[in-house]
């Protein structure tokens, strides 16, 4: 049991791997939230086994915010946002597929090359993870560079928070609980920020295109 | 850590942080009423005068924390903390008689003053928290809220400048916090192994006093994410570009604040994880990271401040450029650089929150912040004419202000330790100089162009409060300051 379990973070890292592979390329709206509450909920699963594995019972309460966080609150407001916004059906045109995927891969290799030999220090049990974790979070990273609409943009942050949790339970088997809420109520206000923000910057430019916002440069 | 007596500290530690958090509550209430900007003021004024408390107890205690180490003040923080207070103070007085111009100006409304007030509380506070909590991670999440606050306030205008610039600050910032909260991770990940796992594990004490037992190829990859996180917020190049968009697009109180104190306070992070980095690696490789970043930021900014048209962008570029300036202090290391260092903080804060204040009023007479269109402002209104043209002065570094005298220090321990920068650095400065002074001088002596009249009369005690006290620590330093700055640079090391 206990070695199917240990076997099953690997399995959800992996997950997480191909989501983020398949957010880079995701070009209907509706499916990147679809594919963001899906690594919402390998995070929280991830968490709960390293959480059992651990006999950490902080981990089962990260576990449970992250649900519901990650699961059930945002991608329910993303839902209503992308609602309001009228861009649920929106199809996003994507520069050049294959090149993101290449440098996606080039990154996956980097990551691992740099998580080696920090994972071979570290005693936690999801050690080998580390390098997946850190895959994801340049991944995101990638896909903030590459995506000029700013929903797209606001999951490529959402989708990089979730990547850098999952390190943090990679590589120390979870952060200290005060630093995990803050870091939970930290998100969540900036995600209400920055809907806020979507709502007004379709009001002076009629479009959620961030290469409207390229005005002011250096002169 | 039985050797920090705490009680004495946490009442004045308990107001310091509680006014601000109750001033934002109720600003969030009643913030748009008559009463607003003077709550505003009181309770940045209850701020000020418990961080100087806390600094006279400090002064006479030696470093303590409080509850239960979960906050902790020693001589670095509590000067910062002293400087944070009094700064967010006089702007509150400043920002009083600004914003309500721009409400008659029709740039604000009722519920903005409410947002403005309440943000410009809940700022303060959060800054606060960074600069007294003992944990990492704590200061990684005031960080992150502080930086939160701000982007609602530099996008408050709602204009499409204004959302741009709010915008790129936060997807630019929100980038540089994820990766700082990397490098806490990996933080968190060394001191694993010392100390164990749990909410011990991130308090600076504890890992202070373990440094030379972290593991060195962890540290020095946790130091290059903190740096680059937190070195975005204190605008090093080349992750810079959001701040001056910021404080160009923002109200100018908030400019004020960002360039004086929030910069500050992400040095103030920067250095807190290099003491740690430098004890665990040993080989002087984060200074040398720092020197670099610091370097590439003065050189960087100097020639960019030549192109700049826009007053709020070119004071932006020269804060770009001191921050730089800071930076390359501590990253040499020593008693003197790390001296000058703290001088430098002090300085530019107060003498670079006075040009903003001043620019302010300028801005708002001239109906516009493009330069070539603000003339003559000596016979429009001497008061903010000289209030520009001396700031000016001061932050290009001429005697006797403080900012000579910090510059002064800083050039000269480079010259001893680091030979091949020095005359970087004065080009620098010249080129600096040289580019403010020719555009601040026609705008304060220049022909006069058809300038407003305020419909209230500007707040210009803050500006010559901040510049006198520039110019008195540029003559004289009392003797117990200098003995504070000592032992606060001695806590750097280096």
């Amino acid at each position: 049991m206990i070695a199917l379990l240990t076997q099953a973070i690997n399995l959800f890292a992996a997950l997480l791997l191909i989501l983020a592979f398949a957010m880079i390329t995701q070009r209907r709206v509706l499916n990147l939230v679809h594919l963001f509450t899906a690594q919402g909920l390998a995070l929280a699963a991830a968490t709960l086994d390293v959480g059992y594995l651990t006999a950490q019972p902080h981990l089962y309460a990260s576990a449970a915010a992250t649900f519901l966080l990650k699961v059930v609150l945002l991608p329910a407001l993303l839902h209503r946002l992308i609602n309001r916004l009228q861009v649920r059906w929106d199809v996003e045109p994507l520069l050049n597929a294959p090149l993101t995927m290449l440098l996606g891969i080039v990154l996956v290799v980097f990551a691992f090359n740099l998580a080696t030999p920090i994972a071979a220090l570290a005693s936690s049990v999801a050690r080998s993870t580390l390098g997946i974790a850190l895959a994801s979070v340049l991944l995101s990273f990638l896909m903030m560079i590459t995506r000029a609409r700013a929903v797209a943009q606001v999951i490529a942050f959402l989708s990089m928070e979730n990547s850098l949790l999952f390190a943090a339970t990679a590589a120390t088997n979870g952060m200290p609980m005060l630093v995990e809420l803050g870091i939970a109520l930290d998100v969540l206000m900036g995600f209400v920020i920055l809907g806020v923000f979507l709502f007004q910057i379709r009001e002076q430019f009629d479009s959620l295109d961030t290469r409207h916002l390229e005005r002011l440069r250096e002169e | 850590m039985n050797m920090f007596a705490s009680a004495t500290a946490e009442l004045p530690l308990t107001v310091l942080l509680a006014s601000p958090f109750a001033g934002a509550l109720l600003l969030a209430l009643i913030g748009h009423s008559r009463i607003g900007a003077a709550i505003n003021v009181l309770a940045s004024a209850v701020a000020a005068g418990c961080s100087l408390w806390l600094a006279a107890i400090i002064a006479r205690d030696g470093a303590s924390t409080a509850y239960g180490e979960l906050f902790f003040v020693d001589p670095l923080n509590v000067f910062l903390v002293a400087l944070t207070a009094f700064v967010g103070f006089t702007t509150s007085i400043f920002s009083r008689p600004y914003m309500r111009i721009e409400v008659e100006h029709g740039r604000m409304t009722a519920p903005r003053m409410r947002l403005y007030h309440a943000m410009y509380q809940l700022f303060l506070a959060m800054m606060l928290v960074a600069l007294t909590t003992n944990s990492l991670g704590v200061l990684w999440v005031a960080m992150e809220a502080a930086t939160l606050c701000t982007v609602l306030l530099v996008s408050i205008y709602r204009t499409p400048a204004a959302l741009e610039a709010g915008w790129k600050y936060f997807i630019l910032c929100g980038v540089a916090v994820l990766q700082a909260l990397f490098g806490t991770v990996l933080l968190y990940l060394a001191a694993d192994r010392v100390i164990g796992s749990g909410a011990g594990a991130l308090l600076w004490t504890h890992l202070d006093a373990v440094k030379t037992e972290l593991e060195p190829t962890i540290m020095s990859l946790a130091f290059v994410f903190l740096l680059l996180g937190y070195g975005t917020k204190a605008g090093l190049v080349p992750v810079h570009h959001w701040l001056p968009d910021a404080h160009a697009e923002g109200p100018t109180p908030i400019s004020a604040v960002l360039s004086g104190l929030l910069l500050n306070v992400a040095v103030y992070a920067i250095l807190r994880c290099k003491v740690l980095a430098e004890g665990a690696l040993g080989n002087g490789l984060p200074g040398r990271a720092m020197v670099a970043f610091g370097l590439l930021s003065v050189l960087l900014a100097a020639f960019l401040l030549h192109r700049q048209r826009d007053i709020k962008r070119m004071f932006a570029y020269s804060s770009i450029e001191h921050m730089g300036l800071i930076t390359f202090a501590f990253g040499l290391g020593g008693p003197i650089a790390n001296f000058g260092g703290l001088l430098h903080m002090t300085m530019h804060s107060l003498t670079k929150s006075a040009i903003f204040f001043a620019v302010g009023h300028a801005a708002q007479k001239a109906g516009t912040q493009a330069m070539d269109q603000i003339r003559g402002l000596l016979q429009i209104s001497p008061t903010v004419g000289w209030g520009l043209m001396i700031g000016s002065l001061a932050i290009v570094g001429m005697p006797p202000f403080g900012v000579f005298a910090s510059e002064f220090v800083i050039l000269t321990s480079a010259m001893r330790q680091l030979p091949w920068a020095a005359p970087l650095l004065l080009l620098a400065l010249a080129v600096a100089f040289a580019a403010i002074v020719a555009r601040v001088q026609p705008m304060v002596f220049g022909e006069t162009a058809a300038m407003k009249r305020l419909p209230h009369p500007p707040a210009l005690v803050p500006v010559f409060t901040h510049l006198g006290l520039g110019l008195a620590l540029g003559l004289y330093i009392p003797p117990f300051l200098i003995s504070w700055y000592m032992r606060a640079a001695s806590l750097i090391g280096g």
